[in-house]
C-alpha cells in the first residue's frame, strides 16, 4: 500500500511523535495501565500507522467481497442482500416444552432454529439410563427417539425453516431422525437445510462431550459427509467450532488456530476416504466465539476467512470458488457473562454481537442476560433477539460491507492473528496432525494454561470484569429463572417405557444387529442408522451397539 | 512438618465443562495442597471410591449442568454409607440461590458460584479442612 520510502518516512515521524509528544504527555500523569493488551493478553500498540500495513496488497490480501481471499466477506452483497440468520440456541425440558419455545421464537422474527440437546443425548444415553439421573431436560431438550423428534418439530415446516443441531458424538443419529421427520412431513431429504455440529475434534480439545475414540468418531463423520454429499445436498455437514475452545479458556489466536487445524483434519480425513474436495467442501462451515475484545474478534473473523481460502486452495487444491469460502456462525461469549449485576450482560452481548456483524458472520446467537444462572427465560431471550434486530435495522452497521477494512489497526491485527495462528498450525502439522496433537494433550494443555493465566490476571486486577473484581456492589436483585423440575425426567422415562412396549421390537433387534455387523466393516453406517431410527430404535440403543464395537473414550484428565 | 490437606476435585455426571474445576485444582495445588483430579464423567460411586482409595480430606464437586440437586447429595450419602463421612464435601458451578438450602441440608458444606475468586476458595479450604 505504501512504498518503502513512504514507510520509512512514516516510521520516522511516528518515532518522533512518540518520543516528543506522546511520552511527554505522560510526564504529569502516567498511563492508566503498565501494559495494554487484549483480553487474550496480546499486547497492542497505542497507535497503528500506515507503516504497520505498508506491505498490504489490496488485491492479494483483501480483495472484494465474495472474491478471493474473502477477507472482506464471502457474499458479494453481504447484509445488503440478506441479513445474517438470527438463530437462538434453544432446548430444555421435554420435546413438548421446546417445541413451544421454537414457535415463540419463530413468531418473534427469528429466522432459523438451533437445537440444544440435554446431556444424555449429547453423550449417547437414553433418559432412563442410570447415568442420566438428574440430567434429563436440564441443559437442553431430551431426545431419545424419533417419536420425540416428531414432537419437537410438530407444526414447523422443515422445507421452510433451517435447523442447526448442536450434536457431535451421535450426530449421525440426530441427522437420521431429522431426515425421517422431514419425510413424515412430506419433505424430501434433498429439500431440507440445516447443520449438524458433528465436530468431534473440538470435543476432545474443549467441549468434552464424546463417546468413541478418535478413529471411529472420524469414520462416523466421514460417513455423514459422504451421505449428505450424495443425498442431502443442502445440509451443512460439519460446523467446525472454535466457540467451545474459546469458552474453555483459549486466546483468540488459539481459537483460530485449533479450529482451523480441526478443519484441516476433517478435509484430510474425507479426501483420504476418497471423497473429492470440491464435492463436500462447500458444506463445511465454521462456528466462532464473539468475545468481549472488540477489535481482536473482528480481526479474528477476517483472518479466518483469508486463512481458510489459502488452505483450501493451496493445501487441498480445491478448484471451485465455493470450496474456498469460510462461512460461519457466531455466538456471543457465555464466559464473559456474569452472575453479578446480570443486566450488564445485555451490554456485553451487544458489543460482542456488533463485532460478529462487523466481522461478517452468516448467522448469530446472542446470549441472554440470565444464562450464568440458568437456561434463559422467554423475556431474557427476547431481549437477546431484539439486540440483533437493533444492530441489524437501527444501527446502520449492516449497511456497509466490511466497514473497518483499511483501518491501520484492524488490518495490522488481522495480519498478526493470521501469522500467529499459522505458527500454531505448523507446530500441529509437525506433531503429525491434529489427532496426534490431541492424543499428546497439546491443545488441551495450551488452553488450560491460558485459562489459569487469565484467572490469575483477574485476581491481581490486571484484567477487569465489571461487577466481579471492580465496581462490585451489594445487590439484592432477583431475576426470574427458568426451572426444570424432576417431573421432566419422570415423564421422559414413561414415554420411553411406552415406546419400548408399542414398537416392533423384533425389527429393532434386527436393525441393531445389522448396524453392529456393518460397524466392523468399511460400510457407510448412515444407511443402517436410518433404518434403526425409522424403527424407533432409541438413541441410547444405537450408540450402545456402536460402543460395543468401537469402545469408549475416557478423559485423560489433563489439568 | 504437619500433614498436607489432600483434596479430590471431581466432575460428577455427564457435564463436560471443566474450565472451572481445572482452574480451581491448579490454584489449590499452587496454594500448597495435594490435589487429585478425577477427570470428567464420573458417577458418584467412582468419586467416592477414588476419595477413599486416595484417603482425601475433602472433595470439591463441580457441576454446571443443573444436575447438582441429584449428584451432590448422592456423593454425600455414599460417603456416609461407606463410613467415610469425615470427608468434607464442597461444591461449585451454576447453582441458583434457591438450591443452596437444600444442598446444605443434604450435607454439602460450602458452595461457590461464578465470579468467586480463587483466593476465597483457598482461604475457605485452609480454615475448614484439616488433614486427618
Amino acid at each position: 500500500m505504501y512504498s518503502e520510502e513512504e514507510k520509512k518516512r512514516i516510521e520516522q515521524e511516528y518515532r518522533e511523535w512518540k518520543e516528543k509528544v506522546y511520552k511527554r504527555n505522560f510526564e504529569k500523569l502516567p498511563p492508566r495501565l503498565e501494559r495494554f493488551s487484549t483480553v487474550s493478553d496480546m499486547e497492542v500498540p497505542e497507535l497503528s500507522t500506515p507503516a504497520d500495513i505498508a506491505g498490504l496488497d489490496y488485491d492479494r490480501d483483501l480483495g472484494f467481497p465474495g472474491c478471493y481471499p474473502f477477507t472482506r466477506g464471502v457474499q458479494p452483497t453481504m447484509y445488503r442482500g440478506r441479513l445474517w440468520t438470527m438463530r437462538q440456541f434453544a432446548g430444555f425440558g421435554t420435546c413438548f416444552d421446546t417445541n413451544k419455545r421454537y414457535k415463540f421464537l419463530l413468531e418473534n422474527g427469528q429466522t432459523g432454529l438451533s437445537v440444544a440437546f440435554h446431556y444424555p443425548t449429547l453423550m449417547g444415553y437414553d433418559s432412563d439410563h442410570p447415568r442420566s439421573r438428574g440430567e434429563v431436560g436440564k441443559c437442553g431438550v431430551a431426545i431419545d427417539s424419533l417419536e420425540d423428534m416428531e414432537v419437537l418439530f410438530d407444526g414447523i415446516p422443515l422445507d421452510k425453516v433451517t435447523t442447526s443441531m448442536t450434536i457431535n458424538g451421535p450426530a449421525s443419529v440426530l441427522l437420521a431422525m431429522y431426515i425421517a421427520v422431514a419425510e413424515k412431513q412430506g419433505v424430501r431429504q434433498d429439500q431440507i437445510g440445516g447443520t449438524i455440529q458433528n465436530d468431534i475434534l473440538k470435543e476432545y480439545i474443549a467441549q468434552k462431550s464424546w463417546i468413541f475414540p478418535p478413529e471411529p468418531s472420524m469414520r462416523l463423520i466421514v460417513n455423514t459427509v459422504e451421505y449428505c454429499t450424495k443425498h442431502v445436498p443442502k445440509w451443512n455437514t460439519i460446523s467446525i467450532s472454535g466457540y467451545h475452545i474459546r469458552e474453555a479458556g483459549s486466546t483468540a489466536v488459539q481459537e483460530l488456530a485449533f479450529t482451523i487445524a480441526d478443519g484441516i483434519g476433517y478435509v484430510q480425513a474425507c479426501t483420504d476416504a476418497g471423497l473429492n474436495v470440491d464435492d463436500f467442501a462447500k458444506r463445511l462451515s465454521y462456528f466462532f466465539n464473539a468475545h468481549i475484545d472488540f477489535f481482536e474478534e473482528i480481526a479474528k473473523y477476517r483472518a479466518a476467512r483469508r486463512m481458510w481460502a489459502k488452505i483450501m486452495k493451496n493445501r487441498f487444491k480445491a478448484q471451485k470458488e465455493e470450496s474456498l469460502k469460510l462461512r460461519f456462525h457466531t455466538q456471543t461469549a457465555g464466559c464473559t457473562l456474569t452472575a453479578q449485576q446480570p443486566f450488564n450482560n445485555v451490554v456485553r452481548t451487544t458489543i460482542e454481537a456488533m463485532a460478529a456483524v462487523l466481522g461478517g458472520t452468516q448467522s448469530l446467537h446472542t446470549n441472554s442476560m440470565d444464562e450464568t444462572l440458568a437456561l434463559p427465560t422467554e423475556q431474557a431471550v427476547t431481549v437477546a433477539l431484539r439486540t440483533q434486530q437493533i444492530i441489524a435495522e437501527e444501527s446502520g452497521i449492516a449497511n456497509v460491507i466490511d466497514p473497518l477494512a483499511g483501518s491501520y489497526f484492524v488490518e495490522y491485527l488481522t495480519n498478526k492473528m493470521e501469522e500467529e495462528a499459522f505458527r500454531y498450525i505448523e507446530k500441529i502439522d509437525n506433531m503429525g496432525g491434529i489427532i496426534k496433537a490431541i492424543e499428546a494433550g497439546y491443545p488441551q494443555r495450551e488452553i488450560s494454561d491460558t485459562a489459569y493465566h487469565y484467572q490469575k490476571q483477574l485476581e491481581k486486577g490486571e484484567k477487569v470484569v465489571v461487577g466481579v473484581n471492580k465496581y462490585v456492589m451489594k445487590e439484592d436483585l432477583k431475576i426470574p429463572l427458568l426451572k426444570i423440575g424432576e417431573e421432566v425426567e419422570e415423564a421422559q422415562r414413561e414415554r420411553l417405557r411406552r415406546l419400548r412396549q408399542k414398537r416392533d421390537n423384533n425389527k429393532v433387534q434386527k436393525c441393531l444387529k445389522d448396524l453392529k455387523g456393518a460397524a466392523s466393516t468399511n460400510e457407510n453406517l448412515m444407511y443402517y442408522i436410518l433404518d434403526c431410527v425409522k424403527a424407533y430404535t432409541t438413541l441410547g440403543e444405537i450408540m450402545g451397539a456402536l460402543r460395543e464395537v468401537f469402545g469408549e473414550y475416557k478423559d485423560p484428565g489433563i489439568i | 512438618m504437619g500433614k498436607i490437606v489432600r483434596i479430590l476435585m471431581a466432575k460428577p455426571g455427564l457435564d463436560g465443562h471443566d474450565r472451572g474445576v481445572k482452574v480451581v485444582a491448579r490454584a489449590l495445588r499452587d496454594a500448597g495442597f495435594e490435589v487429585i483430579y478425577t477427570g470428567l464423567h464420573q458417577t458418584p460411586e467412582m468419586i467416592v471410591n477414588t476419595a477413599i482409595q486416595e484417603d482425601v480430606d475433602c472433595i470439591g464437586l463441580s457441576v454446571m449442568s443443573g444436575a447438582h440437586n441429584v449428584l451432590m447429595p448422592a456423593v454425600v450419602n455414599l460417603l456416609r454409607e461407606k463410613g467415610a463421612d469425615d470427608i468434607i464435601v464442597f461444591g461449585g458451578g451454576i447453582i441458583p440461590d434457591d438450591d443452596f438450602e437444600f444442598l446444605y441440608k443434604n450435607g454439602v458444606k460450602k458452595l461457590f458460584t461464578p465470579g468467586t475468586s480463587i483466593e476465597e476458595i483457598v482461604n475457605w479450604v485452609r480454615e475448614n479442612v484439616k488433614p486427618h
